[in-house]
């Protein structure tokens, strides 16, 4: 796949000296879907806003399908289309107006075929001649993204696309940004929300305190990081862990019924079929075993502990 | 410039006009109800008892200073409301990451924002002719000086709407400053009727020279000669554009 969006040595660095983004060098792919993952204050929306054009950088380079945000900023902000965290809308303009302006304000001309396919799958065509402030905050989100579409652009940012989302809405929007994909628009998504991430994106970048600290394809990722959980379901319940079973570091669950081992798959001996046969040893009788792998989150959470351990 | 940019132009422009068709009633009302009031109270009142100033009658001698009076306002709030609204909204983001150049951008709002301002200056103008006869000496300099007049103040208004973080500052130099100077500038009386030091003094007032300028097209005669007032709109303009310039280059209260 040929690279996008290509970012050199990002910084940014406000008057008060606080550092937002510190050097960070990123590559996205064409037709990815790409999930920027960070807690608050990581410097996400700050490189958002930087690529397209809101803030500037102060130090650092970005292309944008072979075009200088900075030098050539019209061949790069063409390419874009952008979804902000912030539901900011014209709220007396219709759904079609707003919409209809926003292709116009990128320099296309008027498509009302076009327009209208968007406002259609975006499940907005009903509503196009409803005034913005009539609609829900999950429809107010779909008239955003309908704008950013609007000048059909290859890149597409949303920017916490499912914040303060209900659990269907959201379920919905991972179901339009899967079907975006399918149009060939590359999508970088920022999230709050790591089952969004494992849910849809190709590759995950985790950002904190302004540096990248890693990008992976989501599934390498959680094979490299990813640890499982053995759950054992014990016949009887025990009072407490045997000291013989120390070494394996488990944990009692359940009220006594549940033994709780964590154990890394890519570790050469696991401890699972010794773990077994100590508890045969020790006379523990158990009914059955559950595995789980462990998730996005868990992977996260982890990385930003380290960064704050050291 | 191609087409792709007028068409960016074209878009704001036309959602600038939209916003004031929305307001297409009060828009219009507005300024035909304010300048009959003027009328009533300066044109009937008291100009029954001040019947000439420098040979042209009262009620006909106010109308341009009317009319420059509300373009001042209404080109100041148009300009301003314009660019302050959407960053107050939040949907400046548009805009900044929109492939549009600075100087489109000014063209678009500045000329949308010029426009309401002349349609209200042109309805001021036909409403003063339902109370009394108004002679236009030079009328091709009276459309001009109204277009400079509405780009000089819209500018201005621009600058405004960029620097003002609330919506007090947004009014605070209209009302505090522009109102102030407009009804000591001449728009109600002759600065040669004033005494000394006044006369003098209001001279420093650059609203004179503009107001003044104006009723040059009208009547052939102001209290400064139209080369002054030429020069101060020029003036205007050029540290107006030289300010929404450096803004834009620096980024100044738009982008982070």
């Amino acid at each position: 796949m040929a690279s996008i969006i290509e970012i050199k040595g990002l910084t940014k660095r406000y008057a008060s000296g606080f550092e937002a983004l510190k050097g960070v060098d990123l590559t996205i792919e064409e037709g990815e879907i790409f999930a920027l993952l960070g807690p608050n204050g990581a410097g996400k929306t700050t490189m958002i806003s930087i690529i397209c054009g809101i803030a500037r950088a102060t130090v650092g380079s970005v292309t944008v399908a072979g075009h200088d945000i900075v030098r050539d900023y019209r061949g790069a902000r063409t390419a874009i289309g952008l979804v902000p965290q912030e539901l900011s809308t014209d709220q007396f303009e219709q759904v079609i107006d707003t919409v209809t302006f926003s292709r116009g304000l990128f320099g296309k001309p008027r498509n009302d075929a076009y327009v209208e396919k968007i406002l259609r799958d975006l499940s907005l065509w009903d509503k196009r001649n409803a005034k913005i402030l009539e609609l829900s905050g999950g429809m107010k989100r779909r008239v955003m993204i309908a704008k950013a579409l609007s000048h059909e652009p290859r890149v597409l940012f949303l920017d916490e696309p499912t914040a303060g989302v209900d659990v269907e809405l959201r379920r919905d929007m991972w179901k339009l940004i899967g079907e975006l994909r399918q149009t060939g628009v590359t999508i970088i998504l920022t999230t709050h929300y790591i089952e969004e991430a494992e849910e849809m994106a190709d590759r995950v970048g985790v950002i904190n305190k302004g540096e990248l600290m890693l990008v992976e394809e989501k599934t390498t990722l959680m094979k490299k990081l990813g640890k499982k959980a053995l759950t054992v379901v014990l016949a009887d319940p025990i009072d407490a862990v045997p000291a013989e079973l120390a070494e394996w570091a488990v944990t009692l669950g359940a009220d006594g019924h549940e033994i709780d081992y964590i154990f890394d798959t890519q570790a050469e001996r696991t401890g699972v079929s010794s773990l077994l046969r100590k508890l045969g040893d020790l006379g523990i009788a158990y009914k059955d075993l559950n595995t789980r792998q462990s998730s996005l989150e868990d992977i996260f959470v982890s990385l930003v502990h380290q960064e704050k351990a050291v | 410039m191609s087409l792709r940019n007028l068409r960016a132009i074209a878009s704001i422009y036309r959602f600038e006009l939209h916003r004031f068709r929305r307001t297409l009633l009060t828009g219009l009302l507005v300024p035909v109800i304010t300048t009959s009031l003027y009328f009533v109270v300066f044109g009937g009142a008291i100009g029954s008892r001040m019947t000439e100033v420098d040979g042209i009658p009262y009620a006909a001698f106010i109308v341009p200073g009317l009319i420059m009076m509300a373009m001042f306002t209404e080109s100041i709030f148009n300009a301003s409301f314009g660019i302050y609204m959407p960053k107050f909204t939040g949907t400046i983001y548009e805009l900044l990451s929109a492939p549009v150049s600075a100087a489109e951008t000014i063209v678009a709002y500045v000329g949308a924002a010029a426009t309401k301002s002349l349609i209200v200056g042109a309805i001021i103008f036909l409403t003063a002719h339902l109370f009394v006869d108004v002679p236009v000496a030079h009328p091709v300099a009276m459309v001009g000086f109204m277009v400079l007049i509405a780009v000089s103040f819209c500018l201005f208004g621009f600058i405004l709407g960029i620097w003002a973080q609330s919506f007090e500052q947004l009014q605070v130099i209209p009302l505090l400053l522009i109102m102030p100077m407009t009804f000591l500038g001449g728009a109600f009386y002759s600065v040669h009727m004033l005494a000394e030091p006044w006369r003098t003094i209001t001279l420093f007032n650059p609203i004179v020279y503009l107001i003044s300028g104006f009723r040059w097209t009208f009547f052939g005669r102001g209290d400064v000669g139209i080369e002054f007032s030429l020069i101060f709109v020029a003036g205007m303009l050029a540290v107006c554009i030289a300010i929404i310039g450096w803004m834009f280059r620096t980024g100044y209260r738009l982008k982070k």
